[in-house]
């Protein structure tokens, strides 16, 4: 299914938004190829919302410039709508129009043959499960029968290219799942995704990955290039007293971060540094603390906290 | 063939939501209702049963008789009989009464000299209405003057009927009432459409989708129309029942009138949604607009009356136009032929009007 294809659907280069003095999106270089789940992942404010729009037409950009399924951006985007689906952030169906009214709409709007519509509208409520919500007000809907309706809205015209903003924020673990298995079958249907989240888990099934922070692009690539290539060892410490421990660990100058997951601390340190293991285990002995060491791969979110911190580090320096 | 599909559903979508919206459904009938009814019955040059007082100091049978013709025509009505003309100016110092009569004691040797004035009207002169009402019972006092000799005909003394049928103003005023009603709902409907969309964020989806302006704009205005001429209907009916309004002219011109009119004021709601930011902001301005239009298009003071300067203005506003037009119909038997110019006017406003919308109007976030 994974055919690697080298026909890029969305192709950026130095896409920059400003807002007043705030460089939401700068000098963004992207390169989305085919039949691909691509993903945004990004902190609040990181600039992913900002750079769908532009990439949709909605924004003009301040400088630089992106092909769009051989559109140009900013250019005539109009001819690019048809062609597009977009979900947006926020719910943006009519919420005083039942779920099939909504469909209908969006079904009238971009044309859909009127015979094979009903048809289509049918397939997409059973496929996205909204069988007893047909004749609901979408106002009232919950925050996950709201998601998949605007998905099966966005997907209704058969677009070659879904925008997706952040989808599944309200969505729960197992209808999750769901979720990304219809995404993945589009993705087979030929269909280019490109996905932000704020969710690591999320982050890991797509094929590719782009990290954004402060409206920069700091990482991207395969979630296991990217895994492979952090530049940092991961140190799991499990220790009798994780707070004091912790205190302890920060107070390194080598360490880039430590978190607590549970009981378990993970800790950062470059690859530059010689021995991090010893180091974590002196500091700890040195005071009395009991603790168990081991060095485990990186995950998602440790190279995501490697780059958004690399790129901090130089500003709180100045 | 598609563009067509795509008008009739963001047609369809604007019904469904406005049937839903009982609010604003009740308001399509209410406030035509309920704005005929005070316009009707509150503007009322007729003025009748002014508050007032009396003070005879005559007391002769002609003085009486006086006082009993002053009464029939229900213009004043005496709630204080009082001594003295200081009184009443008490009375109207304090805004108790609106006017007062004085009949001095040599009453009735004014009137056989006729060369005097031969009762004081006294009247609160800071209401011009009033002031009004003052002039026009001079010219009963007139009838008084000119009158040879007190004798048993004074029963049947002629007293000028003061309420005088082809004057009446609900008939002058539900016309340009019309008007006045669709402005507001007109402007009001469309004036919150496009804002209330981009609030509520379902703008941000719809402009990424294929739907042109053009049909988004009129899909918006068409079926405000109908509803318009709906409440046209109701008030022309209300009209006829309440007020006895005439339509002398034909129905047909009116509608055609109106839907122009209608066409005009959509329009002109249609550009304010694309400059507001909020539905706020957007009920402000039609509020701001519809001033003007109830001020100076004739509904209130005669347009020929008003400074140069704004009848210019005046000239700008579709209420202006639409006025002439269903007074002209609905009271003097008017065609829509012979008012052409101004139908014309109306067309022209609607397309400048819609076109600024569209070109305002872009399929953009920034
Ligand atoms: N119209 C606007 N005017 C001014 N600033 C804006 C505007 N839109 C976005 N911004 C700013 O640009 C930055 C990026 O916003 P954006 O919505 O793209 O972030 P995001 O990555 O989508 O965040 P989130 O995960 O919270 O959705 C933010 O700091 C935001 O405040
Ligand atoms: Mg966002």
């Amino acid at each position: 299914m994974n055919v690697v294809n080298t026909d890029l659907v969305i192709k950026a280069r130095g896409l920059s938004k400003n807002f007043g003095n705030l460089a939401a999106v700068s000098d963004l270089d992207l390169d989305v190829p085919r039949a691909m789940i691509y993903g945004f992942l990004g902190p609040n404010g990181s600039g992913k919302s900002t750079t769908i729009r532009m990439l949709c037409g909605l924004l003009t950009p301040s400088s630089g410039s992106a092909v769009v399924l051989g559109t140009e951006v900013p250019g005539d985007t109009e001819a690019l709508k048809p062609r597009i689906g977009y979900m947006t952030q926020k719910f943006s169906l009519y919420g005083d129009l039942t779920c099939i009214e909504n469909l209908r709409f969006i079904a009238d709007i971009y044309s859909y043959p009127r015979e094979k519509k009903a048809a289509r509208i049918n397939e997409l409520i059973h496929k996205y499960d909204l069988t007893a919500q047909v004749h609901q007000f979408t106002g009232t809907l919950s925050g996950g029968e709201k998601q998949r309706l605007a998905l099966a809205c966005a997907v209704l015209h058969k677009p070659e290219l879904l925008f997706l903003d952040e989808p599944t924020s309200a969505v729960d673990p197992k209808s999750r799942r769901d979720f990304w298995a219809s995404l993945f079958e589009l993705v087979e249907m030929g269909t280019t995704i490109l996905v932000s989240t704020h969710y690591m888990d999320e982050a890991e099934r797509c094929h590719r990955l782009a990290i954004l922070d402060h409206g920069t692009k700091v990482a991207d690539g395969t979630p296991t290039d990217l895994q492979a290539s952090t530049g940092m060892t991961v140190i799991e410490v499990l220790a009798d007293n994780p707070a004091r421990a912790q205190a302890l660990i920060k107070r390194l100058p080598d360490v880039t971060s430590v978190t607590q997951l549970g009981l378990k601390l993970r800790v950062l340190i470059p690859n530059t540094t010689p021995e991090p293991l010893s180091l974590v285990t002196t500091m700890l002995s040195e005071h009395d603390i009991h603790a168990s060491t081991e060095e485990v791969p990186a995950s998602l979110e440790d190279v995501f906290v490697a780059v958004t911190q690399k790129k901090r580090a130089p500003e709180t320096s100045e | 063939m598609n563009s067509l599909g795509r008008l009739f559903a963001v047609m369809g979508k604007e019904l469904r939501q406005l049937r839903r919206d009982r609010l604003t459904f009740a308001m399509i009938v209410g406030i035509p209702i309920m704005q005929i009814l005070l316009f009707g019955y509150a503007i009322n040059t007729d003025v009748r049963n002014l508050k007032s007082a009396i003070a005879d100091q005559a007391g002769t049978h002609l003085s009486r008789q006086f006082i009993s013709d002053l009464k029939q025509t229900q213009v004043l009505d005496f709630q204080y009989v009082v001594e003295t003309p200081m009184e009443i100016e008490e009375l109207l110092r304090t805004g108790r009464i609106s006017a007062g009569v004085y009949i001095p004691y040599d009453f009735d040797r004014r009137v056989i000299d006729g060369n005097r004035f031969a009762a004081h009207l006294l009247v609160d002169g800071a209401d011009p209405t009033i002031v009004g009402v003052a002039n026009q019972l001079r010219s009963m006092r007139v009838t008084f003057d000119t009158w040879e000799a007190p004798s048993e005909s004074a029963g049947t003394l002629e007293v000028r009927p003061f309420y005088n049928p082809d004057q009446r103003s609900a008939v002058y005023v539900v016309p340009g009432l019309i008007g006045i009603i669709l402005t507001f709902t007109m402007m009001l409907f469309t004036a919150v459409s496009i804002v209330r969309e981009r609030e509520l964020g379902n703008l941000e989806l719809l402009i990424n989708t294929p739907v042109r302006t053009i049909e988004l704009m009129v899909g918006k205005v068409v079926p405000y129309i109908v509803i318009g001429l709906v409440q046209l209907g109701l008030i022309v009916a209300v009209g006829q029942l309440l007020f006895n309004v005439p339509l002398r002219g034909s129905f047909v011109d009116l509608y055609l009138a109106a839907s122009v009119f209608i066409a005009a004021n959509l329009a002109l709601g249609l550009f304010v949604s694309t400059i507001v930011k909020t539905q706020f902001q957007a009920i402000q301005a039609t509020i701001f607009m519809i001033m003007p239009s109830i001020l100076i298009t004739g509904f209130i003071f005669p347009f020929d009356g008003m400074p140069k300067i704004i009848q210019y203005i005046g000239e700008i506003l579709p209420n202006t136009h639409f006025i002439r037009m269903t007074r002209g119909i609905m009271l003097r038997d008017a065609s829509l032929g012979d008012m052409a110019s101004e139908l014309l006017i109306l067309v022209v406003f609607t397309f400048v009007a819609m076109t600024a919308a569209i070109l305002r109007f872009s399929k953009r976030l920034d």
